[in-house]
């Protein structure tokens, strides 16, 4: 298990070269998405000027303050606190984030499906896990909302933040068909009709 | 006492806020014995970040999770208290409101039909507001809960049948919390509800998850001793914090529960996540304060 600390974009071969059980630090374009974004995007045919090729989107929707347009806040936002929502209600949007978009790098909590796991090993991409509820912690590594588009969905608009040192993320999927979640699954899955004995519940 | 509605819409306001960024004692305890009794190397970086993220909440004075949820406000009334209702909860609107434009607050908050965001944490019959009743002589308490919605999409009833017995209630409380995996954002407090009505029955999960202390039991023996049952079994699971492995799948299990039909046998769960947000204020005739 290795740690890498990576400038954004990635490549294939990088996001290839990752594993189950590695961690990545991202530095430059983070890309902030979530359910309305998505919905917009891929089923109401809405296309972004933003260009996601290689980045990383990350399942999150901030508290932001509106603020005049300068140098520090060039979108006219102050981040106020910058978290990580539930990935798993948007699996269906990964396959057209990486086929559509380019996108090679997942964040979010809690993991996906089989469904990205297939695009995952198809396309070349990985899903970052990050601990959800630990928000103030992420903001620290936000530097600066660069640009918002699909703006009128606020606070589900699509965002393009600055980051520094955001991480570390661990490789909770990868391109191999590692899931760290379907490891625990089935793992619990074993576990089940120990635990319902204890209770005197037969299986 | 008659109530000064002003220092309820100042309650309601600050107690947003308040809930949002100061995680209750208990709770942080709860942390801390966990990380203790961890045995999993990966589940004890995942808990060590999340009591750092505390800290950092605490320096920065940052709400701990992004997540502003489903406003709840659970006002309780004590002997002698007097206040029109309307007006009671227009202040509690109010403040919601004021809570979410001047911090600002993300609204979470949107019609279910069209999506609407009116950006206000408030909508249509939100925030929710319950009232319940007390013996404490002149006092209003107003408690505050910002229903964070990954915990809150595992929310589960089923309506078993007596002859499915008190199996059916564990072994749906497991499978609840295999179901929700990492979704919930583990370790959670793991509210049960067991009878009532349908709706009493998930109602009661809620309050077990989301208003009861670590460390509080159940009023009622049974209930008490389900929920020692439970809060040992569901940690033997092995889901572990955010669904990546390890001892610490919940807290504990709450139970609360309510007489049902003779024909019933409902079971709801609730789930509270680790950043468990609430915040309590007391209105007396001194006047206005806030529980630690």
């Amino acid at each position: 298990m290795s740690h890498h600390d990576v400038d954004t974009p990635v490549t294939e071969a990088q996001a290839r070269a990752w594993r189950v059980g590695d961690t990545v630090t991202l530095n430059g374009l983070l890309f902030g998405i979530r359910d309305r974004t998505q919905i917009e995007m891929f089923d109401r045919g809405r296309k972004t000027r933003l260009n996601l090729q290689g980045h990383a989107v990350i399942h999150t929707a901030p508290n932001v303050r509106r603020v005049p347009v300068s140098a520090k806040f060039p979108a006219g936002y102050e981040p106020i606190c910058v978290g990580t929502t539930t990935s798993d209600r948007m699996e269906r949007f990964t396959r057209p984030l990486m086929t559509q978009y380019g996108v090679r790098m997942i964040i979010g909590k809690g993991g996906l499906r089989d469904g990205s796991q297939a695009a995952f090993q198809e396309l070349g991409g990985v899903y970052l896990a990050i601990i959800g509820g630990t928000a103030a912690l992420e903001t620290t590594w936000i530097e600066a909302i660069e640009d918002v588009d699909l703006d009128d969905v606020n606070p589900e608009s699509l965002w393009q933040f600055r980051v520094k040192s955001f991480g570390p993320l661990l490789v909770g999927m990868d391109s191999h068909g590692g899931s760290l979640y379907r490891e625990v699954a089935s793992e619990t899955q074993r576990r089940r009709a120990d635990v319902l004995a204890s209770l005197g519940v037969k299986a | 006492m008659k109530v000064d509605l002003q220092a309820v819409e100042e309650a309601a306001r600050a107690l947003y806020i308040r809930a949002l960024k100061v995680l209750p004692p208990d709770v942080k305890q709860g942390l801390e014995r966990l990380a203790a009794a961890e045995t999993q190397p990966r589940a004890r970086q995942v808990l060590g970040t999340i009591r750092h993220n505390i800290a950092v909440a605490e320096q920065t004075e940052n709400l701990t999770c992004q997540d502003t949820g489903i406003p709840i406000y659970n006002v309780t009334v004590g002997r002698g208290v007097q206040f029109d209702g309307v007006d009671l909860e227009a202040a509690i609107v109010r403040g919601c409101t004021r809570a979410t434009r001047e911090h600002p607050l993300r609204s979470s908050v949107v019609h279910p039909i069209t999506r609407v965001n009116d950006h206000t944490s408030c909508g249509t019959r939100i925030p929710v507001i319950n009232v319940a009743f007390s013996d404490r002589p002149h006092e209003l308490a107003i408690e505050m809960i910002p229903k964070g919605s990954g915990s809150e999409n595992n929310t589960f009833l089923r309506m078993a049948i007596p002859a499915e017995g008190v199996a059916a209630i564990k072994a749906f409380v497991v499978d609840c919390v295999i179901a929700a995996g990492g979704k919930t954002c583990p370790p959670t407090i793991v509210g049960v509800g067991i009878g009532g009505s349908g709706d009493l029955c998930v109602h009661l999960a809620k309050i077990a998850a989301t208003s009861r202390p670590l460390g509080s039991r159940c009023a009622d023996a049974e209930g008490a001793k389900l929920e020692d049952e439970l809060s040992a079994a569901v940690n033997e699971l092995g889901v572990g914090p955010q669904g990546l492995g390890g001892d610490s799948t919940a807290f504990a299990v709450h139970v609360e529960l309510a007489a049902t039909h003779i024909t019933m046998n409902p079971v709801a769960v609730n789930m509270q996540c680790h950043a468990v947000r609430r915040a309590t204020a007391r209105l007396t005739p001194a006047g206005l304060s806030y529980d630690a």
